[in-house]
């Protein structure tokens, strides 16, 4: 089976039934994306599916042939930032930052079709998203930052 | 005048770890101290000169033995020794170290002595010192209880000076130069004519020198890191993905387990049947444990799909089988037989004046689970002459303990990577999931096995926090509380999770008064008694331990009595807060925060809370509406007291989250049972709070007492300070979470 993710063709010998996070994280060891539920409760998997964020633990490989995958290895990195990625820096969102990748993810996502959201667009889009330490008030700022970097 | 009148003076009880009574320890054994743990590898020309500092000619490498498990303690740490050994910010890597005797935890003492926190007496002194005697003997090394910081605070600057002073002297003696004249500055010694001596280049001469120690401490006002904001060393991997946890980590040759256990805790598999699951695509092996069976497969999905496809056949449950009978068992519990201590004692609560108004309510707190975000997880390679262990955890040594009795190997065979990890809360002092791996692991010699929970069996397997129920009674006169009588009925944390890894602890549980006991104020009459309930689930420190169920106890009857009283919340606390003045500080500066007292608009209400746990006094205020679709939560204001903030923004960050936590699991979290079998398999059945439920929190760091951690003291206000402002707002009294049974939330 091929599978584009972040610009690349990777092949992987997997059940078609096997989720797309088990793919990343144990078949090609992109463990950037995290397991946190298992059953789409808690957002820590999302991943972008042909631009939308979509939770890897309920995409399943055999659906996703010819796809555009894209997790956070593919948003940005430690030495090209995307915009969402350097407001979480700047606003020191992380504490045990197990979630942070799924709501990067899904802040990107929220950005893409919504440059400038409200707090209200926020909650909506964000509330998916599961923090055990509690880092929300520093992911709404870093939002609003990151949408004014990105001249939302 | 509250004074103790009586508690048992056998028993120490340290954090949330116990040590029985009955050591023998001389003052040769206290005096010395645990050798360097680095000097065991350390390389041609590398210099180690205290168990928190190496450096060689590559690089400097600072030792952070205290777990992060999110709360940064990896940064602090390295803050504290960078400060004074002139290290720029990120000019070296970290490294959690290997478990040892010479990372015992200094702090511990301090909430494990059962005396006041404020208390500075001799008697009070002396006690904590042999508990802090008994730690160092022991080599206790753990992380818990909000010590990181108080443990490390001195600890590692005096560990820095040592180095950098050391560091000068190899300087001296190779430029021929006094010390005095030399200056340390961005990891480097100057020398009076400019030149500059990397320290990495000074490792190998260094390495030689006796360590120069006794250098005093730097002024406060000379500090360059430490209060100031500082960019955490992991934000960055944290914000892109590249922060590796224990989860991530794959070695080669590695295969992948996942874990059915008895969903009925601790009990027995009495047998199974694996003929669906063998043959599964994937799956290597079907292996019995105790309690339970693994599988083993190459993907975790693999192995989780091979435990579904198993029939089970468990044992019934230690404990009763349904939610019912384990309030039954608190409401009948408390007896002669079941009493544990008298924390307090004052005046005569049975005797107050005949016309007082006599208060009387019951309060309830249910069993919570941990559920950090990431599920747990442990690697385990077992060889012939040693075992290697790659997981986050809080007690290091008792890991290697664990594992070797498990495995036949000496404890020190036991080799543990500790890692980073997406939280614990408290799931990272159990060692339930590593003695499974172990057991695994025995069974697939020299093969690295990774066991990963599914997040349902996390659930399943999750010891939770105590069940709780207090009767109170209090009295009120004359427009003030003149008496506050609060029983506590619960199962001892302490001895459980003691139990659970064969220590016995005697005499009673400090965690059973915790979070009341210890309260400023000054009542007329006053009385703590606590009851240990045995029995019931086994149980397990969560966020606060005792604290995160007595702070509604306590505050949310004090709450009552003050309205029956009719003063005002903030008002009549500061009024009976007369025995610590620093936390008296606290309540006016969260009064100024929030502007106490001001006219809010009709629907609005707002509640105060104020908890002494872990040494520091939190004060909050709460701030609700009652809207059409519920209650909305609009502002928190917190002020506490920590002696000292070594980072005002991850200060804050803390702060908020453990606001978000004791809010969160206020209002929506519970473990009820039913067949002995936990009700909440995932998060949908067992949220906290979520983004849209999430307040504005301010923060207020203040310094004035002794220097202490923020972990756990922002959460048991936050219950407390939320139910007294739902009865502002609405008349409705709360004594029972979570909260969701009871008004609806927006």
């Amino acid at each position: 089976m091929q599978l584009n993710i972040n610009g690349e063709v990777r092949e992987v010998d997997v059940s078609p039934d096997m989720p797309l996070l088990w793919v990343l994280r144990d078949e090609l060891h992109m463990t950037g994306t995290k397991f946190g539920c298992g059953i789409a409760a808690c957002g820590a998997c999302t991943v972008h599916v042909d631009g939308v964020a979509t939770r890897s633990c309920q995409a399943l490989a055999g659906d996703l042939e010819g796809a555009e995958i894209t997790t956070i290895e593919g948003l940005g990195n430690p030495d090209a930032l995307h915009a969402v990625q350097a407001a979480w820096i700047e606003h020191q969102v992380a504490q045990c930052g197990y979630c942070q990748s799924g709501q990067i993810m899904q802040a990107a996502s929220l950005l893409s079709e919504t440059p400038n959201p409200t707090d209200e667009d926020i909650d909506y889009a964000m509330s998916g998203n599961l923090c055990r330490c509690g880092t929300y008030p520093r992911i709404r700022a870093a939002i609003h930052s990151a949408a004014r970097s990105m001249g939302g | 005048m509250s004074t103790l009148k009586t508690f048992n003076r056998r028993a120490f009880l340290v954090g949330s770890v116990a040590v029985a009574g009955g050591v023998a320890f001389g003052t040769y054994l206290v005096q010395r101290n645990p050798e360097n743990p680095n000097l065991a590898d350390l390389g041609d020309g590398e210099a180690s000169f205290n168990p928190w500092v190496r450096i060689d000619a590559n690089g400097i490498t600072l030792i952070t033995p205290h777990a992060d498990i999110g709360q940064g303690a990896a940064s602090m740490q390295a803050a504290l020794i960078a400060e004074e050994m002139d290290l720029e910010w990120g000019g070296f890597t970290t490294e959690f170290g290997r478990p040892a005797a010479a990372y015992w935890n200094t702090a511990m003492a301090g909430d494990g002595a059962p005396v006041l926190p404020w208390d500075d007496s001799f008697g009070a002194r002396a006690m904590r010192s042999t508990v802090d005697s008994l730690i160092k003997v022991i080599g206790l090394q753990g992380t818990g209880g909000s010590t990181s910081v108080p443990d490390s605070f001195t600890k590692l600057r005096e560990a820095g000076a040592m180095a950098r002073e050391t560091l000068k002297l190899a300087a001296s003696q190779r430029a021929g130069v006094a010390v005095a004249e030399l200056r340390t500055e961005a990891g480097a010694v100057l020398l009076p004519d400019g030149s500059i001596l990397p320290y990495t280049d000074l490792a190998a001469e260094a390495a030689r020198l006796d360590p120069v120690q006794g250098t005093p401490l730097r002024d406060p006002s000379q500090w360059r890191l430490v209060g100031q904001p500082m960019e955490r060393l992991d934000i960055v991997a944290k914000s892109t993905g590249t922060q590796t946890y224990g989860l991530d980590l794959n070695l080669p040759g590695m295969v992948r387990a996942s874990v059915r256990m008895n969903p009925r805790k601790g009990a027995a598999l009495n047998g199974f049947d694996a003929s669906a699951a063998e043959g599964m695509q994937g799956v290597e092996r079907i292996i019995e444990i105790d309690g339970g069976v693994a599988a083993i497969a190459t993907n975790t999905w693999y192995a989780i799909q091979a435990l579904d496809a198993i029939e089970y056949d468990w044992a019934e449950a230690p404990y009763p089988a349904d939610q019912a009978d384990h309030w039954a068992a608190l409401e009948a519990g408390f007896t002669d037989e079941t009493f544990d201590s008298e924390w307090l004692n004052a005046g005569d609560v049975e005797a107050v004046r005949p016309d007082a108004a006599i208060i009387e309510a019951e309060y309830r707190v249910p069993y919570v689970a941990h559920q950090p975000l990431e599920p747990l997880s442990a690697i385990i390679l077992v060889e012939d002459d040693q075992v290697q262990v790659w997981t986050g955890h809080q007690m290091p040594r008792f890991v290697q303990q664990q594992v070797a009795a498990i495995t036949g190997h000496d404890a020190e065979q036991v080799v543990l990577h500790n890692q980073y990890s997406g939280g614990s809360f408290g799931h990272r002092l159990e060692f339930e999931y590593i003695k499974q791996a172990a057991q695994i692991a025995m069974q697939m010699r020299g093969t690295p096995v990774k066991l990963t929970y599914s997040r349902e069996e996390d659930f399943a397997q999750d010891i939770p926090r105590q069940i709780t129920l207090a009767r109170s009674r209090g009295a009120v006169q004359d427009g003030r509380v003149i008496s506050f009588d609060t029983q506590i009925a619960a199962p001892s944390v302490i001895r459980s999770q003691m139990g659970r890894i064969n220590q016995a602890v005697p005499g009673p549980d400090g965690q059973l008064a915790a979070g009341v006991w210890q309260q400023p104020y000054e009542f007329e009459n006053a009385r703590v008694r606590t009851y240990a309930i045995e029995g019931l689930s086994p149980v397990s420190s969560w966020r606060s331990v005792g604290a995160s169920a007595n702070g509604f106890v306590g505050e949310g009857f004090l709450d009552e009595l003050i309205h029956a009283a009719g003063a005002d919340p903030l008002e009549e606390r500061i009024r009976l807060c007369t025995l610590d003045d620093v936390s008296r500080r606290v309540l006016e500066a969260v009064g100024g925060m929030s502007s106490w007292g001001e006219v809010l608009p009709d629907g609005t209400g707002r509640g105060v809370a104020f908890v002494h746990s872990f040494g520091v006094p939190t004060a909050e205020v709460v701030e609700v509406t009652a809207t059409d679709d519920g209650i909305r939560i609009n502002k928190v204001w917190v002020a506490a007291d920590v002696g000292r903030v070594v980072d005002p923004v991850n200060f804050e960050n803390i702060v908020q989250g453990g606001v978000i936590w004791g809010l969160g699991h206020a209002i929506n979290s519970e473990i009820t049972y039913s067949d002995g079998i936990a009700d909440q398999t995932n998060f949908y059945t067992h949220d906290a709070m979520r983004m849209n439920q999430t307040p504005e929190i301010f923060v207020r760091g203040l310094e004035n007492g002794h220097v202490r951690g923020i972990g756990e003291p922002p959460v048991p206000p936050a219950a407390p300070a939320l139910a007294n402002a739902i009865f502002a707002a609405t008349g409705q009294r709360l004594r029972e979470m979570p909260f969701w049974n009871h008004v609806e939330f927006v």
